[in-house]
């Protein structure tokens, strides 16, 4: 489909009309796929009178542990788009040899891999993350909720709201076709007249205010919240690696936003901030963007850190080697992430001096990076190491990583960087990062807390085929974009005229049908725990089924609402390890009510006014964004008079939650 | 677990090791020196990783393997949490070898900066006291356009060049940022619409080698490709002859028509070339009477036109990448252009101003300094800016009062 040159805008729907839906087959049969998906959804929801329960219990929830929960969903359900784009792209560069352009005209090409790294990154990676701290930072500092637990709520929403937009755009409209940073002048208003562009700005810019308050909700909460004792070296390293994190967060995220203000204003009203002609410089929205963009990538590997260094200790049955240096090496890793956001772009001209600064402070960070890895080494070294699927990834992070760390400190060097910048070598290495680092970080973390989360375990079996899957299907798939980079290959390639290219691209495409088998397989993981849930194989009624460490294994599996009925007092690292080794007995009546934050639908509400003006803009329906604009204002104000936000959980109810428990342990024991 | 991680990683880096052999790796067996000594500083960063990288791999299998828990022969020591030993091996061992690593990269980026002239033509030979042939290259909507500014000829998407000849690059685009890239000659480089850069290479071999664009610049991106052609001194005045035969002007006119956007351009050819065109396209000032950058900047840095400088100004002649699409921003002003107030006489002054580049100087031997950005002379002191303007500006002056 032609990008429609000169739209007509009526008042009404702006430039918003019938030719705005694609017409092409293939997404129209995505969207028959989702239609009917969707339609069958909301039937059965209502079937089964659903709603309510969601509403009431899910989606105004102000509970950590819910909202986790509903993040690392979200992460799973765009997780599955982006994958879907990954896989359309891999078919691509197969097909288009020998002079076929293959399957997807460069229009739609181009929006795919676009999405493909917005969604990876935006709305799977940070929903991901963002969903094991909200669920375990409060269990490990023995708190009962985060400091603020509507702007938690509204956060998440947040997210949800960029995730629809960003969806939207495949049914309605386009997508930008800018590559996932939209570099000027490429997505400026001449460049990119559509709406493309229009739905990455608005999209990341709603999901943005989401993850900026989540940043600081969380970083109050680890601040101000630890359990009496908790001083910051007796921190969990997962609650360090999040605390640093939320830093990053709260320092980065606003000059992203900054930054696409200033690209919406040169689209919207014709400044000249990133233009290249009238004094604008496109080099600064590459520098600004970058330097959000380095930090962003710790932001989604730092608190992966966490679990693997939990999940070692734990596995291992011994304390953490080196905490101190673990932390140290996590803060210096913070601080140092803001000062190479450079090396993105050493070939764009920058002198000699500039570029080898910041190759060298690249350089620099792979040496707290390297402590950890040997931190998380000699913490194996004299254990007894459980191999139990948490430990697995963490064993596959640990060789993958190594990898890609040093194919990334070869970027670093700025000559070797001018052969390889923009090539499917530079693919394949972050690619190596943050499948190797992020992603089976989460599935170890996923395995590791499922049993906490939900009082069951997970498959081993299924579980091990798809670690197997994943681990051989990301060598079969990136070892070939290594070998081609070094080809001369590079990105965003739609069609090739070399044939002998045709067989490394077979091979990548063989190794994501693996991946996409792991992804099968773990999905049947999941399905065939939850089915046989009450099976006593599967079942955790002592909360603690891995002899964990940190406090969240002191509580019941799934922890009751308030989750613990006392604040626990730590006296160390390993709060849980010290207190079963001083045979602790869990702490009887008198039992007090607990006071816990009110669940609201304002956070719901308030999201939803933001998508619908963030559409709004996008399609030029002004009165629509007034109108919604306004509506935004007035209830945010509107909540700010609501007094009813908090209440007590009585007596009674403390002590029938705390006796179920007490059965349950006598169950188990 | 009892199958040894590390297997399955083996054998899926099989096909790298079958590869190096049979394949076109390009970036590890290139045909210029500069590529060369890339690839040269490419293995010599792996080796140096491999010292630590290895032993850490070996480690993670030997302790997952020797430390499992069905290994009761193994010691265990639950409580053991620290060394102080080992803490400054993991810290040292990484340091060192980033040390080692700084210094091979400060050196190497200096020496491989593309901005600057070549020191040796190859491995043997110094590079001599001859002026780089001259290639200007304007990344267009979607092909390249090379302009050889000596010899007055043009060519688009074929670019011919002599073997053990430097040659200087210097790159500009019409409208979106881009890179340039011949795997085989040297490192690639941004062309960024209204600014200019540079790549110094050279070709040691003959032949017929890759050349791409190599960021990401649109839809017709992918089809931005060239062939580019090291000959040997006679087969390059051959290739010259010939395309002088093969007559055709690129003059201002003509450029506009070539910019516009198209896809997958076969090659082709210009026997002469307006010789302004290339800093036109880096001014953006191809059109008639619009104002070029270059002259914007001075009067900017004597203190704008003031008042006068809100007249000059026009419609839009021509816009690049509004052929793109519609293009306007919904709530701003139409796209407008400044005139310019030179002369056609003092335009040419100016760019025959910057086009008289001093000699080139070799490096002298203390090259650590780097030559990326040089400071910009002031070349465009020339400009007379409207006498009434400048009257206007001097009444206007007001002494500061400290």
């Amino acid at each position: 489909m032609a990008i429609p040159t000169n739209v007509e805008t009526t008042f009404l729907l702006g430039r918003l009309n019938w030719d705005a839906i694609p017409k092409e087959p293939i997404v129209m049969a995505t969207f028959a796929v989702v239609a009917i998906g969707g339609i069958a959804l909301v039937a059965a929801l209502t079937k089964f009178k659903l709603w309510g329960y969601l509403w009431n219990e899910w989606f105004t929830s102000v509970d950590h542990k819910k909202i986790g929960i509903m993040y690392m969903i979200l992460g799973m359900i765009m997780f599955v788009r982006g994958f879907a784009d990954a896989v359309m792209m891999r078919i691509q560069q197969v097909w288009a040899f020998n002079g076929s352009e293959g399957y997807l005209n460069s229009h739609h090409y181009d929006q795919i891999f676009t999405a493909h790294g917005v969604i990876m990154i935006f709305f799977v990676a940070m929903p991901f993350v963002t969903g094991l701290m909200n669920y375990i930072v409060p269990l490990q500092i023995g708190a009962r909720d985060v400091s603020f637990p509507f702007l938690n709520n509204f956060s998440f929403w947040m997210t949800v709201g960029g995730a629809v937009i960003v969806m939207a755009s495949l049914f309605v409209g386009e997508f930008a076709q800018t590559g996932w940073l939209a570099f000027p002048p490429l997505s400026g208003i001449q460049a990119s007249p559509w709406v493309g562009v229009d739905y990455y700005i608005w999209g990341l810019q709603v999901a943005g205010v989401g993850t900026t308050l989540s940043g600081i909700n969380l970083m109050v909460t680890i601040l101000k919240m630890r359990a009496p004792g908790m001083t910051m070296m007796r921190m969990p390293v997962f609650t360090w690696t999040s605390f640093c994190t939320n830093i990053l967060i709260v320092a980065t995220f606003p000059v992203l936003t900054m930054t696409l203000i200033l690209l919406t204003l040169d689209r919207y009203i014709g400044t000249n901030f990133f233009t290249a002609e009238n004094g604008g410089s496109p080099m600064m929205y590459i520098n600004l963007i970058w330097i959000w963009g380095h930090p962003e990538v710790y932001i989604l590997v730092l608190p992966l850190f966490g679990v693997y260094s939990e999940v070692t200790a734990t596995f291992s049955g011994k304390r953490l080697f080196g905490y101190t240096s673990m932390v140290y090496a996590t803060v210096c890793i913070t601080i140092l992430s803001y000062l190479v956001w450079l090396h993105h772009f050493f070939t764009m001209g920058a002198g000699a001096s500039v570029n080898s600064f910041f190759g060298i402070t690249t350089m620099i960070i792979s040496i707290p990076t390297g402590a950890k890895i040997f931190n998380w080494l000699f913490t194996m070294y004299r254990g007894r190491v459980r191999f139990e699927l948490p430990m697995m990834w963490t064993v596959a992070f640990m060789l993958t990583f190594v990898i890609g760390g040093m194919t990334g400190v070869l970027l670093a060097v700025p000559p070797a960087d001018f052969v390889l910048h923009n090539s499917l070598f530079l693919i394949a290495h972050f690619h190596n990062v943050i499948i190797g680092g992020v992603v089976f970080g989460v599935f170890a973390a996923i395995n590791y807390w499922w049993p906490k989360a939900f009082g069951f375990k997970l498959n081993r079996f299924w579980g091990k085929v798809s670690f197997w899957c994943w681990v051989i299907g990301f060598w079969v798939a990136f070892t070939p974009l290594y070998v081609l980079g070094l080809m001369g290959v590079t990105r965003r390639v739609r069609v090739f005229d070399d044939p002998s290219l045709q067989i490394w691209f077979i091979i990548a495409g063989i190794g994501a049908f693996l991946i996409a088998c792991g992804i099968g397989s773990m999905f049947l993981q999941f399905g065939i725990s939850i089915w046989k849930r009450n099976d006593p194989a599967y079942r955790d009624v002592t909360g603690d089924p891995w002899n964990g460490r940190t406090l969240e294994w002191s509580t019941s599996s799934p922890p009751p609402s308030y989750n613990f009925a006392f604040t626990p007092v730590v006296h160390g690292l390993d709060a849980w390890t010290d207190m079963k080794a001083a045979g602790a007995q869990r702490p009887r009546a008198p039992y007090i009510p607990i006071h816990m934050p009110r669940y609201t639908g304002s956070g719901v509400i308030l999201a939803g006014l933001s998508t619908i003006l963030g559409m709004a803009m996008i399609w030029y329906i002004w009165w629509l964004a007034a109108v919604s604009f306004a509506g935004l204002v007035g209830f945010a104000i509107y909540h700010t008079f609501n007094y009813n936000r908090d209440f007590y959980v009585p007596v009674n109810e403390v002590e029938s939650v705390e006796n179920a428990r007490d059965r349950a342990l006598a169950q188990g024991a | 677990m009892r199958i040894p991680f590390p297997l399955a990683r083996l054998t899926a880096l099989a096909p790298i090791f079958l590869a190096l052999g049979a394949c076109k790796m390009e970036v590890l067996k290139p045909s210029g020196y500069i590529a060369e000594r890339q690839k040269d500083l490419l293995l010599a960063s792996t080796g140096l990783m491999m010292l630590i990288i290895i032993p850490v791999m070996v480690l993670i299998v030997w302790f997952s393997w020797r430390y499992r828990a069905s290994n009761r022969q193994a010691t265990y020591a639950p409580d053991w949490d620290h060394s102080t030993k080992f803490e400054l091996v993991i810290w040292a061992a990484p340091l060192l070898i980033i040390i080692c690593l700084g210094a091979l990269t400060w050196v190497g980026t200096h020496l491989l900066d593309p901005f600057r002239p070549l020191d040796r033509l190859s491995a043997s030979e110094p590079a001599p006291d001859q002026k780089p042939l001259q290639v200007e290259v304007v990344a267009l909507d979607w092909k390249w356009l090379f302009i050889y500014p000596e010899q007055g000829v043009a060519t688009v998407n074929d670019l011919a060049v002599p073997v053990n000849r430097e040659i200087e690059f210097t790159l500009t685009s019409s409208t979106v940022m881009n890179a340039f890239y011949i795997p085989a000659m040297a490192g690639m480089i941004y062309a960024m619409p209204a600014m200019e850069t540079k790549l110094h290479g050279v070709f040691n071999e003959t032949g017929d080698y890759q050349g791409l664009a190599s960021h990401y610049s649109g839809h017709g991106f992918s089809g931005m490709r060239f062939k580019t052609h090291a000959l040997d001194e006679a087969a390059f005045d051959a290739w010259l002859d010939e395309t002088r035969a093969a007559g055709g002007t690129l003059d201002r006119a003509k450029y506009l028509e070539l910019e516009k956007p198209s896809e997958n351009v076969k090659p082709m050819s210009f026997a002469q070339v307006d010789p302004e065109l290339f800093d036109r396209a880096v001014n953006m000032c191809v059109e008639q009477g619009k104002m070029c950058m270059a002259e914007m900047a001075a009067l900017d840095k004597q203190g704008g036109t003031g008042l006068a400088g809100t007249m000059n100004t026009g419609a839009l002649t021509r816009d690049a990448s509004i052929r793109r699409g519609s293009g306007i921003a919904v709530l701003g002003s139409a796209p407008f252009q400044v005139n310019s107030f030179c002369t056609p006489e003092d335009s040419e002054k100016m760019f025959a101003e910057m086009r008289s580049t001093q000699p080139v100087t070799r490096n002298d031997p203390a090259p650590m300094r780097g030559l990326a950005l040089p400071r910009p002379d002031n070349r465009l002191g020339i400009i007379d800016m409207p006498r009434i303007i400048q009257d206007a500006r001097r009444d206007n002056a007001v002494e500061p009062k400290l």
